[in-house]
């Protein structure tokens, strides 16, 4: 069967490498790739580029260097070698770009106020805080005024997740016991199809993706997005891989779920709006359903039943659900900034400058969207069977 | 009288505060004239504010209207 087909290829198959924006990327890949770098050398670049970075959220260097080797211990990267996956020294390099991360983090954010360790006030605490969230709306300008090549951008920016969504939460599985785990997996099995493989979400948004022509190979537009998207996504694979952190993984589920079921809505109108079918709407349209059962769930059982079992996790729970918000506000913005200015939300790929850096036009990381053949999203021929 | 396995076999419905009734277990849902209703997932949320696109399922919108059930 077709479907079945395309769904295991996708599933199996290991990142496309990206490519380097700077110094530490390009000493991470030398050393990946096997083009001599002695591993060590990624720990000077890592450092070194660790104390020049005025804002490490947005370095596209160390973000995608971070992103790179988390990368390792989800699909693997295509050519590279899966022990490199648990090299001591890679781990180290990835070590101290976590710390500085997880501390800017905690600078940038502030933890809400908390509410009793209870259930029910952790779940009611979640559900204000989430409401509360005034950020620019991505879903509303999706719902009435996105463009086709917007509608594609859209897409491309969510690719790196969610073709592996629900993943970096799975890690939580093991590290969580009783009421939590079984929330936790009642939403996770929910998010993998519940045994059938079509049905898996990150599947599912495959198959949008080829119904606007896109590539949906994953790693296909990594050289698209931003350091704060990939950004969005390390900060979920650092609470996911880190058991101390594991209030921080289940208080972004908890938000993440909070803030998808209305928005997810808004998506599917803006498809819907540009004539596109239930082919593409599917995604959005089951994630309104999804996520109006799994926010109860994340919110009470999980987050709740956490803090419930384990109360010293409160301010890491409320900790991680302002972090979604706000990281993915940020990226949200970004993308809302460069639409409502006329501009492509995309980096222009192929570029290894260094964060920060322009070049002649002083735009390193916009282009106009406005040209009716902007070359990088007329989709190429999907490279799977139709 | 039933035995503790069986009663935790029972389908379980949770008022969810402020939003839906989470329906949890083996029970049908199903039109007036016993059609069974489309049914994605094993555990459900069915809406009780009045105001879901998706009715009977709940699609967030309690949310927006600030619906109180307490």
């Amino acid at each position: 069967m077709q479907a079945n087909d395309d769904v295991v290829r996708s599933s199996t198959a290991p990142m496309i490498p990206p490519t380097p924006r700077g110094p530490a990327s390009t000493t991470l890949f030398d050393v990946l790739l096997g083009h001599g770098s002695d591993p060590s050398a990624l720990v000077d670049a890592v450092r070194a580029a660790l104390a020049g970075t005025p804002d490490l959220l947005r370095d596209d260097d160390l973000q995608l260097t971070l992103f790179s080797l988390y990368e390792l211990q989800y699909g693997g990267i295509e050519g590279v070698d899966d022990r490199w996956e648990w090299n001591p020294t890679l781990l180290t390099a990835r070590a101290a770009i976590e710390e500085r991360f997880e501390a800017e983090l905690r600078a940038a954010v502030p933890t809400p106020e908390l509410p009793a360790p209870s259930a029910e006030a952790v779940a009611q605490a979640l559900f204000d805080l989430t409401s509360a969230d005034g950020g620019p709306s991505v879903s509303r300008f999706v719902a009435k005024k996105a463009t086709d090549e917007q509608l594609h951008e859209f897409l491309i920016q969510r690719s790196v997740y969610t073709l592996k969504e629900a993943d970096p939460h799975s890690w939580a599985i093991p590290r969580l016991r009783g009421r939590a785990k079984a929330a936790l997996v009642e939403i996770q099995s929910d998010e993998y199809g519940g045994g059938r493989p079509t049905r898996v979400h990150s599947a599912i948004f495959a198959g949008t993706m080829r119904g606007l022509g896109l590539d949906d190979r994953y790693g296909a537009y990594v050289d698209s997005v931003s350091a704060l998207t990939l950004a969005s996504l390390n900060m979920m694979s650092m609470f996911g891989l880190h058991r101390r952190l594991r209030g921080c993984i289940v208080g972004h589920l908890a938000a993440f779920e909070m803030t998808s079921s209305i928005p997810s809505r808004f998506y599917g109108n803006g498809f819907r709006r540009l004539g596109y079918g239930e082919d593409v709407t599917w995604y959005f349209d089951e994630h309104v359903e999804a996520d109006a059962v799994h926010e109860q769930i994340a919110g009470r059982d999980l987050a709740g039943g956490l803090v419930e079992s384990d109360p010293v996790l409160l301010a890491d729970v409320m900790f991680g659900a302002a972090a979604c918000l706000a990281v993915d506000g940020w990226a949200g913005e970004e993308v809302l900034d460069a639409w409502t200015a006329g501009t492509s939300s995309l980096r222009t790929t192929g570029s290894a400058q260094p964060a920060g850096s322009a070049d002649s036009n002083g735009s390193a990381t916009v282009r106009p969207a406005a040209t009716q053949d902007a070359p990088s999203l007329v989709p190429e021929k999907h490279p799977l069977p139709a | 009288m039933t035995s503790k396995r069986e009663e935790q076999d029972l389908p379980e419905i949770v008022a969810c505060p402020n939003g839906p009734l989470l329906v949890r277990g083996n029970v049908r849902i199903v039109t007036p004239d016993g059609e069974p209703l489309p049914r994605d997932r094993r555990t459900v949320a069915l809406c009780r504010c009045g105001v879901s696109t998706l009715k009977p399922y709940c699609d967030g919108t309690h949310k927006a209207i600030n619906f109180r059930t307490e």
